[in-house]
């Protein structure tokens, strides 16, 4: 009962950030507008493959706001995805079940797969992914001829385990780029048109890292970027080999002198150019319209976070850049229990509702920004400008991110467990508890203590 | 023929007495058996199940584990995590439970007098708990933001620093603690002031007739007559100060206990080791050493409180 309560309270309390979360969780495929042809197709095909006759009832778990159906919150849509199959199929009814987050459908989501009774369809969240990974051989293996290639890179890799099973399909993503305040780099004596910070922070992390020194002067003394963990997953995401040994799954995190550079790198800027606001904070929500920090990295999700709780401001930008080259961050797949009743029927469904043209109506209806590639030439999605943000186009903007962004290296087992011991390390020097070389020894001591 | 029918109906009789007899002596077994059975089933069966895993490196996904003796313990045990999380636990438990039974001792003592609107009153302690915990944590946490919540707002305006509530150990600790005093002062000032309804007012009467004055008969009258009611009050508010796991959760938006372990208690390491990190055998070690720590509590707190609120003085 607590725990119901505190979740509810969590939910509540992140309030927007869960949200925004949720949003990055949820976000489904987009598809061109050149494969509706093949997607009705498929659709079609599924029919004949399930006899049309035979009436069958799926179920789909999802969270957040996926975009899918109008019971999302009584949401008020353009589509309704699950209608649309359930017409397409009529032997097929499907019941929707959406927890209000990520956090919820994880846990039911460990709870019930090893004794069964998930639903047919289970939507996995990028952060809970690898912990996933580990027991992919209780989920179907969804490889198909026909969906090779659908996704950007990333995304199929992030769904492929070991043994080359692919084991969900990519709903949507979160290509970065920068969120910057136009007006705040004027003031300080930086370009601040979206086309000139994209060549400004054109380069590495040094390159990144000079030009908030740079602000840092102009503006006497003002912070750069938001805070160091927001950064962090920023250049952990561009590592070949982070924490884990790819080979053998071992840590070897303690080992990796690129880890160790990285830390000391963002520690060295972090002093001058961090607000150290812990993300989703109460300063940190503060700070999104007072000004306390000029630069985020930003994926799609995280628009709506900034226009939600900074609706006076007019002067947030998003500028087609990304640090030494692209990052993701959020996206959710579908995957399929192996041991459920109707494993061919989901498998179909999850096709068809990670389909290009389906995403891009996803998109169109809760902003989740598709992982599709086909999706990254559909009008509906290119077309796709944002207002509060200076009418950026997002569509265009985010599609070129996408294709920027390189697969993210090796999270096994442990993944999580040394990711939060680095992060509250980079909270320990940004709250001033620590400084950072004792920080990163209390890290090392935690990390040693995994296994 | 009939000594046959005498004799059957003695053996009948015989029988019946019996059956009477086995009815009187083994049915309130019977009437309390439901409870025992489904406690056996929700309540006994997980303890013993959690003692089986805590001795296992378990994997709960796949249903299966290794037998490792007393590994997680002695983990756990290691784990600097779990002593900081215990000293936590009881910094907010001290910081909590004592202000709140203090306080609510004191409101209830208050609420025992003859006031107007005495319903309104009586109700209105009782609000914080009935508020929604959502509303609650909302709230707290504006409240409580370390560079633009308003309690730093306030504290600037009479020349005080701001302080880190979300950075120090020490005003982590009163900042939930203060959380929890509010949503549970209400409820056990109810609980206290049903205790203080029930004394005999002759006592009081004789009291002031002695001589005493208002303090000399809530310390001799009234606290000696609450004592079984406060030591109820006492033992809950240990066992849920112990168990705190909502409030600290909530305290920001990541509910891993701060950067440096400031604010992690023993149920929340306790549930970042089993949701967290799918670790179930650590964490049905942490669970088994939080229930002995509780047991030797619990006992303590009993025997201190029949210790100090001592009947003899009210035993007229």
């Amino acid at each position: 009962m607590s725990f119901t309560r505190r979740k509810k309270m969590l939910g509540a309390v992140a309030g927007t950030a869960i949200f925004a979360l949720t949003l990055a969780a949820c976000s489904s495929d987009d598809g061109d507008t050149t494969d509706e042809a093949t997607g009705g197709a498929t659709a079609e095909a599924t029919d004949e493959a399930e006899g049309s006759g035979d009436p069958v009832s799926l179920t789909l778990a999802t969270f957040n706001t996926p975009g899918f159906s109008n019971s999302e919150n009584d949401a008020d849509y353009q589509y309704d995805l699950i209608e649309e199959y359930m017409e397409l199929n009529p032997n097929v009814t499907i019941t929707y079940d959406r927890k209000a987050e990520s956090g919820d459908a994880r846990e039911n989501f460990f709870t019930k797969l090893g004794p069964g009774g998930l639903a047919d369809v289970e939507m996995v969240e990028v952060d809970w992914m690898p912990e996933v990974m580990q027991y992919s051989d209780l989920l179907a293996d969804l490889s198909d001829p026909e969906v090779e290639g659908r996704w950007v890179d990333y995304v199929e890799a992030g769904a492929t385990d070991a043994d080359g099973r692919l084991i969900g399909y990519g709903t949507d993503t979160g290509p970065q780029g920068v969120c910057y305040r136009a007006d705040l780099f004027e003031a300080a004596g930086l370009p601040s048109s979206p086309d000139e910070v994209a060549t400004l922070l054109d380069g590495d992390w040094d390159n990144f890292f000079a030009v908030g020194d740079d602000y840092v002067d102009g503006s006497g003394g003002s912070a750069f970027f938001d805070s160091a963990s927001g950064i962090w997953q920023g250049m952990t995401n561009q590592l070949d080999v982070a924490y884990e040994d790819p080979e053998s799954g071992e840590l070897i995190v303690l080992d990796n002198e690129a880890v160790k550079a990285n830390y000391d790198q963002l520690m060295a800027a972090s002093e001058t150019q961090s607000s150290h606001f812990g993300q989703w904070t109460e300063d940190w929500f503060a700070g999104l319209s007072n000004g306390a920090y000029a630069t985020m990295l930003c994926p799609p999700w995280m628009l709506g976070v900034i226009e939600g709780n900074a609706t006076d401001t007019t002067d947030w930008n998003l500028a087609n850049v990304y640090p030494n080259g692209g990052g993701n961050w959020g996206g959710s797949w579908l995957t399929v229990p192996a041991n459920g009743e109707n494993v061919e029927a989901a498998t179909a469904f999850a096709n068809w509702l990670t389909a290009p043209e389906q995403q891009a109506k996803a998109f169109a209806n809760a902003g989740t920004y598709p992982s599709q590639v086909a999706a990254y030439d559909d009008p509906a999605v290119t077309g796709a400008v944002n207002a509060y943000f200076n009418d950026a186009p997002i569509g265009e903007i985010f599609a070129e991110r996408a294709q920027a962004v390189v697969p993210s290296p090796y999270k096994g087992e442990y993944y999580f467990q040394v990711n939060d011991a680095i992060n509250n390390a980079l909270t320990r020097v940004e709250d001033g508890t620590d400084d950072p070389a004792a920080s990163w020894d209390k890290a090392v001591a935690d990390i040693e203590s995994i296994g | 023929m009939a000594t046959t029918e005498l004799e059957t109906s003695r053996a009948d009789s015989v029988w019946r007495q019996r059956l009477s007899r086995w009815d009187v002596k083994a049915s309130p077994y019977l009437y309390i058996a439901p409870f025992f059975i489904v406690f056996a089933l929700f309540g006994l069966f997980p303890i013993i199940y959690t003692a089986v895993i805590s001795l296992m490196d378990w994997d709960t996904i796949r249903n299966s584990g290794e037998y490792i003796g007393f590994g997680n313990f002695e983990y756990v045990l290691n784990d600097r995590k779990f002593w900081v999380s215990l000293r936590n636990t009881f910094s907010i438990f001290i910081l909590s439970s004592i202000p709140q039974i203090v306080i609510a001792t004191f409101v209830a003592a208050m609420l025992d007098h003859h006031l107007k609107a005495r319903t309104f009153w009586r109700m209105g302690v009782l609000v914080p708990y009935v508020m929604m915990p959502v509303a609650v944590a909302l709230i707290f946490s504006q409240l409580y933001a370390d560079s633009y919540g308003l309690v730093n707002h306030w504290l600037g305006m009479i020349g005080i620093d701001p302080i880190q509530w979300h950075k120090d150990v020490i005003p982590s600790h009163v900042a939930i603690a203060s959380m929890v005093n509010f949503r549970w002062i209400g409820y056990n000032t109810l609980i206290l002031l049903a205790a203080m309804q029930a004394i005999p007012r002759e006592l009081y009467e004789a009291a002031a007739l002695d001589g005493a004055g208002k303090s000399r008969r809530f310390f001799s009258v009234t606290l000696p007559q609450i004592r079984p009611t406060a030591i109820f009050v006492i033992i809950t508010s240990t066992i849920g100060g112990l168990q705190i796991f909502d409030e600290p959760r909530m305290f920001d938006s990541a509910g891993n206990g701060g950067a440096d372990q400031q604010w992690l208690t023993i149920t929340m390491y306790m549930y970042n080791t089993g949701w967290g990190e799918l670790n179930f055998g650590r964490a049905s070690a942490i669970a088994w050493l939080l229930f002995l720590i509780i047991l030797v509590f619990g006992l303590l707190n009993f025997w201190l409180t029949r210790k100090f609120i001592s009947s003899d003085k009210g035993g007229e």
